[in-house]
Formats: structure tokens, C-alpha cells, sequence
């Protein structure tokens, strides 16, 4: 069996969930992964500190579609305190499968979305890069 | 001026070649290596290894500087190797090749001494749509910074550059136009001396990064006539960290120097010095000896081999790829113009599957190509794709590796499309 390429990974990159664009979004971030030209925007739709709606669209690889599939369903209709505290290591137990530093980036562009989008609607603050 | 042509006397045999190439003889995940990269990096011959190891095992000393035996033949060897080099891109003068550590800080060169001084406001400088990153960041630069302008050379659908345009753009008068000799994404051959003289006839110096051309077919710097030429010399079998720059003995002596230190100056007072001759004015501090030493065996390597025969080998394989890749391996889309006008460079999408994926599972099979935007983002936003796979081709890739390229393309197809 493959051990990247798992058949739900494959699924999730072949038919997304969440994909589409939110008619009345609180939040947009565009992220982008400059080395292999990957962009994806994520919406989250928020009323009274519950995600209700989130939804993402842009290209990418197998990677970054299924962790940004995967993400989404996770966090929809959670209370944002509780999505703030989703960390980067959660996705990656999500994804299930092992990753090598050269796409770490692939699955991360999602996760790094969403702390954009907690920084913008204040549920979280950005976690300055350690220098 | 005539370029000798050689006749191309016996094909390269690349089967017998490869035993030069110790490295391709390991298996990668279970499979034969198939090297498909050599646009990024070349692989390197034994006698680029042996002339560094020698170095660094008989003869390791300081250049310029040693009074004895071992810096005697160090700088012997490192000025020697400049005479080999030159004789391999056609330069009499070898004092006018001046070592970098690879083509983007010979373009930096180029645009910090010579561009600061003669580059101002509103002046034009005329580069293309099809630039690596490293010859259009050095003049983004310096444009924000006097103020000039970039005006761009547009490509046509084949991925061919507009020569009309260019016709147009040299009315702005501009000061330089820099192209690349081949295009490392696309693969397309520039008409060079065409538009050498086309540029200089409008008055402008003309700048060619030859960092895809130097590795892969004859060049002539004479006979094409530019003005500065700039190549990396570990795409071309040398080591990491060897770079040339050659410009006119004329623009070298007028240029200010780029970096200042030890070698580069003949005497120095407190408060003022005075430079060294061309081409050490520009060879600031210790250089990487034994990487130019490197290259002049790779330059040596590449003159035994005929750099025509070279270019026939991988014009063949180009060929292979461009007629084999659509049979063999149903809707891939394949950018770029026809094999004639092209260096051994074949970029490509497969439907559906992104080219990290591609080259991900295209590892599983030994076979190595590269995937991304080969560090030409505008040029991939011209061709509205966010990121394409790309084989390239070296003296050592057979018809076989092409034939191990579709058949892991397929096995790619295979996994994504159930
Ligand atoms: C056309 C072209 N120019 C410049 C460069 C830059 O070469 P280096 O990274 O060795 O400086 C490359 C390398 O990919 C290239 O393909």
C-alpha cells in the first residue's frame, strides 16, 4: 500500500470538502507557498464564537487539497476557542501519513491560513517566527 | 569572424560516457537512477573530481600570494583553468573571464558596478518574459533604485520571443538589453546573435545569460557579439560555487569594482586605493581555487567530448521526448517549441495531478526531475500555470531514461486516476 498517497488522501484531493467560496464570510486569507506556486483562500464564517461556514478554494498538490479538505472538516461548527487550540501537530495526525520536510509546506499552507484568518478576526494572535 | 565548424565526426556513445559519472551508477528506491535534472545541476565527471582532490591533496596554498612550490602551482592551476574556460566559450583574452561563485552573482556584478554607474533616471532596460529570476531581481533592483525602466520581451504561444516587439522596444533607446541565451523552462534557443546586433545597432550593451547554453552547445562568444556573458559552471559538470563572467576587456577596466578586500587592489593608503588589473579587480578576498580549477576540467571534459556532438546527443533526445512523451503517455500537455528550437529541456503537466505529486511518485522510480516554477514565476504566470514538471537532459541520459520517464509518468496516471 502506498504510504503518501493513501486512497483517502487521494479521495479527499480528487472531491474536497468545503470547497467553494462563502456568501457572507467573516474572514478571507489568500496563503501561498512560493516554492512550488501553491494558493489557496480560506473563508470562515463566524456567529457567536462558533465556526458555522468555512469554506476554501485554489490549486495545489495532493497534499495541501487533502490537508486543507481535512482541516475544514474539523474545525466546522467548533467554537473558535476551541479551534485556536488546534495546533500544527493535530494536522498532521489528521493527515495520517508521514511527511517529508521537502512537504511539510504542501500540508501546512492550510493550517497557516487558518492562523492568519484567527489572527484577523482577533480569536488568536499570529505566533511571531521564533528568531 | 567564422566559427570553426567541426564535421560531427561519431555521435557520443552516452552508454560508455556514463562509467565518467560515478554517480549514476546507484540505485534509488530499488530502481536504476535516472537523472532527469541536469538543468538544475550537472553531474560531474571523475576528472572534476580528481583536479579538486589534487588540489586539495598536493598543492592546497593561497593564490597571488605564496612565495613557494605549492602556491606557485595553485595559482598556476587557477589561472590555467581561466585559459581553459576561455577556449571553451571562445575568448582570446582569458584576463577578460572573471570568476564568480555561479551566474546570478555574475548578473549581480553586472548590474551593481556596471548598472549603478551608468543606469539613471528614466533610462530603459530591456529584459524578457521568459527570465530566470536571477536576471530580472538584480534589475528590479536597480531600477527601484535610479528610477529606470523594465520593459519586457514578450513570448508567443510556442513559448518563441517576439522579435516584432522587440523591434518596437529598441525605439525607447535602451541603455542594456539581458536575455538568456536558452530558456530553462521552456528549453527555446534565443536567436543571440540576431538580436546582438539588433540591440547594439539601436545602441544598447547587450547582456546574455548563458546558463542553459554554456553546458549544452557550442558558444562563441566572439562570433555572437554581446557585450557581457554570464554562465554557472556547476550546470556545465563543474563544481558548486565556480561562475563566470565574461564582459569586453573595455567595460571590465571602466567598471568600478563590485567587492572590496585583499587581491583586488594593487595599492592601498589610508583613504584611498588603487584597483588591480582585470580580471582580479573583481576577485575580492580568497576565491573558491579549487572550484575554478574544477571547472577548467570540466571545461577540458566538455572540448574532448565537441561541444557540437554534445548538442547533436541532446537534440536527439529532445526529439525522443517531444515524439515518445504524447504516445506513450496519453493527455500530457508538453510546453514549448519544437525540437529544433530547443535545448534538452522538456517542461510538462500530466491533467489532474500536480507536479509535486508527479515528481513525488516519479521518485518511487528512481527517476529525478524537477518540479515548481524552475525560479520563473512570471514567466509561468504568462502561461497562466501555477507549476510545471521538467526533464532535463545531460551527455549521460539515453533514449532509455526517456523510455523510464513515460513508463513512471503512466505508473503517476495509474495511482491518480482510479
Ligand atoms: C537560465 C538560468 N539563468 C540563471 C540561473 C541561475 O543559476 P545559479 O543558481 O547557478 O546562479 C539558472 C539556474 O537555474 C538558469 O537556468
Amino acid at each position: 500500500m502506498d504510504d503518501l498517497y493513501r486512497d483517502y488522501i487521494l479521495e479527499h484531493y480528487r472531491h474536497p470538502h468545503n470547497f467553494g467560496v462563502l456568501e457572507q464570510p467573516t474572514a478571507s486569507y489568500e496563503g501561498a507557498n512560493p516554492l512550488c506556486g501553491d494558493r489557496i483562500t480560506m473563508q470562515l464564517q463566524v456567529e457567536d464564537g462558533i465556526v458555522t461556514e468555512v469554506g476554501f478554494t485554489g490549486r495545489g498538490c495532493a497534499i495541501s487539497q487533502a490537508s486543507a479538505s481535512l482541516l475544514t472538516d474539523e474545525i466546522r461548527g467548533k467554537p473558535l476557542t476551541e479551534v485556536a487550540e488546534f495546533g500544527a501537530a493535530d494536522l498532521l495526525d489528521l493527515l495520517g501519513i508521514e511527511i517529508s520536510p521537502a512537504r511539510l509546506k504542501c500540508a501546512m499552507l492550510s493550517f497557516d491560513s487558518l492562523q492568519h484568518l484567527l489572527d484577523d478576526i482577533g480569536a488568536k494572535p499570529l505566533a511571531k517566527d521564533a528568531g | 569572424m567564422t566559427t570553426e565548424t567541426r564535421p560531427v565526426a561519431s555521435p557520443l556513445d552516452p552508454v560508455a560516457l556514463r562509467a565518467d559519472f560515478p554517480i549514476l551508477d546507484q540505485e534509488v528506491r530499488g530502481h536504476p537512477l535516472v537523472y532527469l535534472d541536469s538543468a538544475a545541476t550537472s553531474q560531474k565527471p571523475t576528472s572534476v573530481l580528481r583536479a579538486m582532490d589534487d588540489y586539495y591533496r598536493r598543492d592546497n596554498a593561497n593564490v597571488h600570494r605564496g612565495i613557494y612550490a605549492l602556491s606557485e602551482r595553485a595559482t598556476a592551476d587557477y589561472e590555467g583553468a581561466r585559459v581553459k574556460v576561455a577556449r571553451l566559450i571562445g575568448v582570446s583574452d582569458p584576463h577578460t573571464i572573471v570568476w564568480t561563485r555561479n551566474a546570478t552573482e555574475s548578473l549581480n556584478l553586472i548590474a551593481y558596478s556596471w548598472g549603478r554607474r551608468h543606469i539613471g533616471r528614466g533610462d530603459v532596460i530591456v529584459l524578457t518574459e521568459m527570465e530566470h529570476h536571477s536576471n530580472l531581481v538584480p534589475w528590479q533592483i536597480l531600477a527601484q533604485e535610479k528610477d529606470a525602466d523594465l520593459e519586457f520581451i514578450p513570448i508567443d504561444d510556442d513559448g518563441v520571443l517576439r522579435q516584432d516587439v522587440f523591434e518596437v522596444l529598441l525605439r525607447l533607446k535602451p541603455k542594456l538589453v539581458s536575455f538568456t541565451h536558452v530558456s530553462n523552462m521552456l528549453g527555446t534557443v534565443n536567436p543571440v546573435e540576431e538580436m546582438t546586433r539588433r540591440a547594439h545597432e539601436a545602441g544598447a550593451l547587450v547582456s546574455i545569460d548563458g546558463a542553459q547554453a554554456v553546458p549544452h552547445m557550442p558558444v562563441d562568444i566572439g562570433a555572437i557579439g554581446a557585450d557581457f556573458y554570464s554562465f554557472s559552471g556547476h550546470k556545465a559538470m563543474g563544481p558548486t560555487g565556480s561562475g563566470v563572467l565574461w564582459a569586453r576587456r573595455e567595460l571590465l577596466e571602466s567598471m568600478p569594482p563590485f567587492l572590496g578586500g585583499g587581491d583586488m587592489i594593487r595599492e592601498v593608503h589610508l583613504r584611498r586605493s588603487e584597483w588591480n588589473d582585470i580580471p582580479w579587480k573583481f576577485e575580492a578576498g580568497t576565491p573558491d581555487i579549487s572550484a575554478a580549477i574544477g571547472l577548467g576540467a570540466a571545461a577540458d571534459y566538455l572540448m574532448a567530448l565537441g561541444m557540437d556532438r554534445v548538442r547533436a546527443h541532446e537534440q536527439e533526445l529532445v526529439a525522443y521526448a517531444l515524439d515518445v512523451l504524447p504516445r506513450e503517455v496519453p493527455g500530457i500537455e508538453l510546453y514549448g517549441p519544437a525540437a529544433d528550437q530547443r535545448g534538452g529541456v522538456v517542461s510538462f503537466n500530466l491533467p489532474g495531478v500536480h507536479p509535486h505529486d508527479v515528481a513525488q511518485v516519479l521518485d518511487r522510480f528512481g527517476v529525478a526531475i524537477r518540479a515548481g516554477h524552475h525560479c520563473t514565476m512570471p514567466l509561468h504566470e504568462r502561461l497562466d500555470l501555477s507549476a510545471t514538471a521538467r526533464a532535463s537532459f545531460g551527455v549521460y541520459n539515453t533514449p532509455a531514461d526517456i523510455d523510464a520517464l513515460a513508463a513512471a509518468l503512466r505508473e503517476v496516471q495509474a495511482l491518480f486516476g482510479g
